[in-house]
């Protein structure tokens, strides 16, 4: 039984109950993921994990306020939730944290959370960071010149932002005035390197005003609040009127990756407090404040999402591993190697 | 066929590839207004439009970023850096992104992306107007590395480039731009990636080449025709993939093998043609495999001494060869 609503707000343009309830899905959905990811290496099972913990409210939160099959994705390796939430399924994800032949974003080349979906239009990103960012302003670009009603959203950290690359990217964005949302998600740390000595500026958004279109903030940890502002910034992209940049205040609630050791850079009450702004709780709240939500319904969606998980877990380990020949594959299209 | 020089040819060929196919378009500094500086592109903005021939900022990584993206959105865009001396910003984007796009995406996204930069000395172009790049680019796998030395050959090889599937690196030899005319085949021409080109045949000796050393070597050649020595000439033509069957088809015919290049000689492409030489004809030869390259200093100075003594000249290619044959 769900209880009589506290609050009786109207719901955001373009967010049903039914939408709420499956953002609220996704997040539990990747919570379990980044777990089972961190388990199975220590488990020495896979050799590496990054996480997206304390990230799940921004990126479900673009990744709804995009179109599927008609938008771009050029994400980062921290964007698990929004993967997802674009049509990635655990299946899938877990393939590529096993490294399995049949991984389709890479075959077992790259590390987890390199995302390539062609047919859902995921694009291929590398480790270097900001370089992706130039791709996208591409990706954009083509879309302007062929008079597609898509836009790209691309996303990337605080301390991408240091790059040349990314100025670069902004910079010609501007210029032409391509249909782009360029999302920071700024957790404050890049490893172990926190935002002040990444940059001079208070707030990453600041930086749009150099190349002439907004920068805009938003409560990261706050899914509906981040779909808002992303679903303007894409209007506004969808209807000529440019790039924006949306800053995502979020935080890192563990290491930068199950190879890294934040408590090397980072005090305990620090990580501490940061668990106190995780945003599933707090969106649960915010769904049962409204009576959308209750705690059987919260039992029975992590209840399915951790079967879905074992489901996709069993199901990637039993695949096959890449073998010596796929090593030569892919590397032209036709033609000899050298 | 009409007489053309390297650059009318390049010219006609990004013309004829505009002209035909929507998805193609050119991006780089100057060269849209200006029409780039050596005038390869003058007219191209009046005539196809400014969101197909794009001036961009002066910001080489993301020439190249912006169009590896839309290469993978499906275009065919053709980057131009202005001097190869400025390629080293979009290092990266050449190098670990558009080299490794398809492979690590497992063939889910490609990079059919041409990048066209003049390099090479003989123009006064001092440190950073006249360097090789071909010995950092050919090393990975990848990419493409192309360097044509004739009129003809540029246009083939720059249609093979736009219709490539992956990222091709087109070196255009700057000194070749106005110096070397020779008759284009009119129409689409087409040039296959990774095949030789025996420039003059001859039996005693081998030079393995390319770019304007092919037309150095040639002349060298004739020149010692008339002391008796008939050599063959080898314009590589494309230097990775690299036809390592007609260098030690050519090496086996001749027994001595001089290799010329005006790039660095430690680590340059000349190591890469002896390696293949000695892996697979090392007893067919009658004399050491010879170099005869760009000295191990960092460039040519803007001195004309120094440009001098940097660059293989048609003398000391003979000089070399004369050597070889005394052997």
């Amino acid at each position: 039984m769900k209880s009589e609503p506290k609050v009786r707000a109207s719901l955001p343009e373009g967010l049903t109950p039914e939408r709420l309830l499956e953002m609220y899905y996704y997040m539990v959905l990747t919570r379990t993921c980044d777990d089972r990811g961190f388990a199975l290496n220590r488990q020495g099972k896979i050799p590496f994990a990054a996480t997206c913990q304390g990230h799940e409210a921004i990126q479900v939160g673009a990744a709804f306020a995009l179109r599927r099959g008609v938008d771009w994705l050029v994400p980062y390796y921290r964007d698990t939730c929004m993967a997802l939430s674009f049509g990635v399924t655990p299946r899938e994800q877990l393939m590529c944290l096993f490294a399995r032949k049949g991984d389709i974003f890479s075959s077992g080349r790259q590390f987890p959370n390199h995302y390539s979906v062609p047919d859902r239009q995921i694009a291929s990103i590398s480790s270097i960071i900001a370089a992706h960012v130039t791709h996208a302003v591409g990706i954009a670009l083509s879309i302007k010149m062929r008079k597609q009603p898509a836009v790209v959203l691309t996303s990337f950290g605080e301390g991408s932002t240091s790059e040349g690359e990314w100025h670069e990217a902004l910079n010609f964005a501007g210029i032409h005035k391509v249909p782009i949302i360029f999302l920071c998600e700024n957790n404050e740390y890049a490893i172990s390197v926190h935002q002040s000595l990444q940059m001079g500026v208070k707030n990453v958004a600041d930086r749009a005003a150099g190349y002439g279109f907004p920068g805009v903030i938003c409560d990261g940890t706050d899914p509906v609040q981040s779909y808002e502002t992303v679903r303007d910034a894409v209007e506004r992209a969808r209807s000529g009127g440019g790039p924006t940049l949306v800053e995502a205040k979020c935080y890192r609630a563990m290491s930068h990756t199950s190879d890294d050791n934040q408590l090397t850079y980072r005090t305990q009450d620090e990580i501490e407090a940061v668990k106190t702004r995780d945003p599933i709780p707090r969106f649960e709240n915010w769904l049962k404040e409204r009576g959308m939500l209750d705690d059987d319904t919260i039992a029975e969606l992590k209840a399915k999402a951790l079967r879905d998980v074992n489901d996709a877990t069993d199901w990637a380990e039993a695949q096959e591993p890449p073998g010596e020949r796929d090593l030569y594959t892919h590397v032209y299209g036709s033609g000899p190697l050298s | 066929m009409a007489t053309k020089n390297l650059l009318e040819a390049v010219r006609e060929t990004l013309h004829d590839a505009m002209a035909s196919d929507e998805r193609v378009f050119i991006m780089g500094e100057d060269v849209g207004a200006r029409g780039n500086v050596f005038l390869i592109t003058a007219g191209f903005q009046e005539e196809f439009g400014r969101e197909r021939i794009i001036d961009t900022p002066l910001a080489e990584a993301s020439i190249i970023g912006v169009a590896i993206g839309a290469a993978m959105a499906g275009l065919r865009p053709i980057a131009e850096i202005q001097f190869a001396d400025f390629i080293y910003p979009a290092f990266n984007q050449i190098v670990g992104e558009a080299a490794k796009t398809r492979y690590r995406s497992a063939g889910g996204n490609t990079c059919p992306l041409v990048i066209r930069t003049p390099y090479g000395g003989g123009v006064r172009g001092a440190l950073s107007h006249s360097v090789s790049i071909e010995a950092l680019f050919y090393h990975v796998p990848g990419l493409r590395v192309l360097a044509p030395s004739t009129p003809a050959d540029a246009k083939g090889l720059l249609t093979s480039a736009i219709a490539d599937e992956d990222p091709v690196l087109f070196l255009e030899h700057k000194r070749t731009y106005r110096l070397i005319k020779g008759e284009v085949p009119e129409g689409r021409y087409t040039v296959p990636i990774g095949k030789a080109d025996i420039a003059r045949a001859g039996k005693d000796l081998s030079v393995i080449t390319y770019g304007l050393m092919r037309h150095f070597a040639v002349e060298a050649a004739e020149k010692i025709a008339a002391e008796g020595i008939d050599a063959e000439v080898v314009d590589l033509r494309s230097i990775r993939p690299m036809d390592r069957e007609t260098i030690v088809a050519s090496a086996t015919k001749t027994r001595r093998v001089l290799v010329v290049h005006e790039d660095n000689k430690f680590g340059g492409v000349g190591a890469e043609i002896s390696a293949a030489i000695a892996e697979e004809a090392l007893f067919e030869l009658d004399a050491p495999i010879k170099r005869l390259c760009g000295p191990d200093v960092p460039a040519m100075g803007y001195a004309k001494e120094y440009e001098e003594a940097f660059m293989p000249s048609p003398d000391r290619i003979a000089d070399a060869m004369r050597e070889l044959a005394r052997f």
